[in-house]
């Protein structure tokens, strides 16, 4: 009989690679809060790191740009003792017309044990997993506009923090929404988690009209979107979007979905205010709130290592 | 069914009687995640001992990680006292290989540099792996591998162990 098994699973149902948060069950999700919670406190030690991954090569493949995930997958690979790797693939073999499979048995011949995948391309990092030897294990570090299932769990991990219980709550996820691989993986967890009301806000060209069937209300009206919010999620607007026909201009985009302190008094006094980073001030959101009370932003950076942390150690410790 | 009965709470009295023997003035009890920091409570509370007796996890240093991965039912390790030059008294239910305890010291290392290290238990299986020995032992059994030991903790505190099958 032909089964269909999560590529991300071994057949006991345990983590083996993270790919994309779709499909995981909740008790997978809560197992890696959980971890992250007691990696937490290794950075406060005098020795920050243990020796989880110690003799293990993880390596990270950026074959897009972003030095501030690798920063993080890296501090959070040498707390675990691993040995790390960073490949600025995207200036190499790639350019040198080598396939994306081939690189990979390249860097498996050099005894690799983890990748850390971003990729411009949705997908590549499954299409690694499926193709790696079983013993190597895969992290999706952003593919495309699929999934960012690293920033999707630390997002979680920052709600439980601070709000305790997922099935109360009212989430806002604020701005471009079409483009985010962060957005979707938040929805997917959300979802699984129990939440209750889960809002895309954004203007129609950001806001992919689909997402209604995933459970998801759809709000054009910003003050509509954050009324009565317990978590509001704001995202990056990037630029590159503003050149085509998305957006009249940043300025007209903050005037109308930019959070101001105005617009925040809108959501549930005790709000939480989040951001992936990196955050542009003055046009998705304003100084004050991202630098206010109900700002979360920088504890999310510092969960988001324990996260990375629990993650590389759930899934090396799992055997294909 | 073992035929094999020990009595934890009898034990437990014994136990509190040779850490009694064993404190210095600046002793602090850490006790090893789950059944050992139970009783470390218990030992606190019972011979007065100033400030809050610490956790310890032996969970981030194991040496059956690869094998067993990470426990989703792990304790974190609280030790809310200085480590640099104390005398630490580990307490455990129960002493076997001794993997725990090299994991546990490892640990106590990651905060500090500790004056001394010794060890109280409530039962000394046999079946050391590792030169290790406990100061203080309440019993002494011999058990097959194939057994498990482990204490429990009823609503009202009170302590029992479970003899099992090992897994």
């Amino acid at each position: 009989m032909l089964s269909r098994r999560n590529p991300q699973l071994n057949k006991n149902g345990e983590l083996i690679h993270l790919l994309s948060i779709e499909g995981l069950p909740r008790e997978v999700i809560h197992h890696v809060l959980d971890t992250a919670g007691s990696f937490l406190s290794v950075n406060e030690r005098e020795v920050k790191k243990v020796p989880l991954l110690r003799g293990k090569s993880v390596f990270n493949l950026f074959f897009e740009n972003s030095t501030r995930t690798r920063t993080t997958f890296e501090i959070a690979a040498k707390r675990l003792s691993a040995d790390v790797l960073n490949l600025d693939i995207a200036r190499s073999s790639t350019a040198k017309g080598e396939s994306l499979l081939d690189t990979i048995a390249n860097l498996s011949a050099m005894h690799a044990d983890m990748f850390v995948v971003r990729h411009s391309e949705s997908g590549a990092p499954y299409l690694i997993a499926q193709h790696c030897a079983p013993h190597v294990h895969v992290v999706n570090a952003g593919d495309g506009r699929h999934a960012h299932p690293t920033q999707g769990l630390l997002d979680m991990y920052t709600i439980r923090h601070f709000k305790r219980d997922f099935t109360g709550l009212t989430v806002a996820i604020v701005g471009d929404i079409v483009h985010s691989r962060v957005a979707r993986s938040d929805i997917h967890a959300l979802s699984i988690l129990g939440v209750p009301e889960i809002r895309a806000v954004g203007p129609k060209t950001l806001v992919p009209g689909d997402l209604a069937a995933m459970g998801v209300r759809v709000c054009h009206d910003m003050a509509e979107g954050i009324r009565g919010a317990d978590v509001i999620i704001m995202l990056r607007l990037q630029n590159e979007r503003m050149s085509g026909a998305m957006l009249p201009s940043a300025g007209e985009f903050f005037k109308h979905y930019g959070l101001t302190e105005d617009k925040l008094a809108l959501a549930n006094p005790d709000a939480i205010v989040m951001h992936p980073g990196p955050i542009n001030r003055g046009v998705e959101i304003d100084s004050t709130v991202a630098d206010g009370s109900h700002s979360v932003i920088l504890p999310q950076v510092t969960f988001g290592i324990a996260v990375r942390m629990a993650v590389m150690s759930i899934i090396a410790g799992n055997e294909a | 069914m073992s035929t094999l009965h020990l009595d934890a709470e009898a034990l437990y009295a014994e136990l509190r009687r040779g850490v009694n023997a064993l404190l210095q003035p600046d002793t602090v009890l850490v006790g090893i995640w789950s059944g050992g920091a139970w009783l470390a409570e218990r030992l606190h509370a019972d011979l007065q001992r100033p400030g809050q007796p610490g956790v310890i996890s032996s969970t981030l240093h194991r040496d059956d990680f690869s094998e067993r991965g990470m426990s989703s039912s792990a304790g974190t390790t609280h030790l809310p006292f200085e480590i640099d030059g104390r005398d630490i008294l580990l307490i455990d239910d129960v002493l076997y290989t001794g993997r725990t305890i090299r994991a546990v010291i490892n640990e106590l290392y990651d905060f500090g540099r500790p004056a001394r290290v010794s060890l109280a238990v409530l039962v000394d299986r046999g079946g050391r792996q590792l030169p290790i020995e406990a100061a203080f032992a309440a019993a002494k059994v011999a058990l097959p591998a194939t057994q498990r030991l482990s204490l429990a903790r009823n609503e009202a505190g009170r302590f029992a162990f479970s003899v099992g099958e090992a897994t």
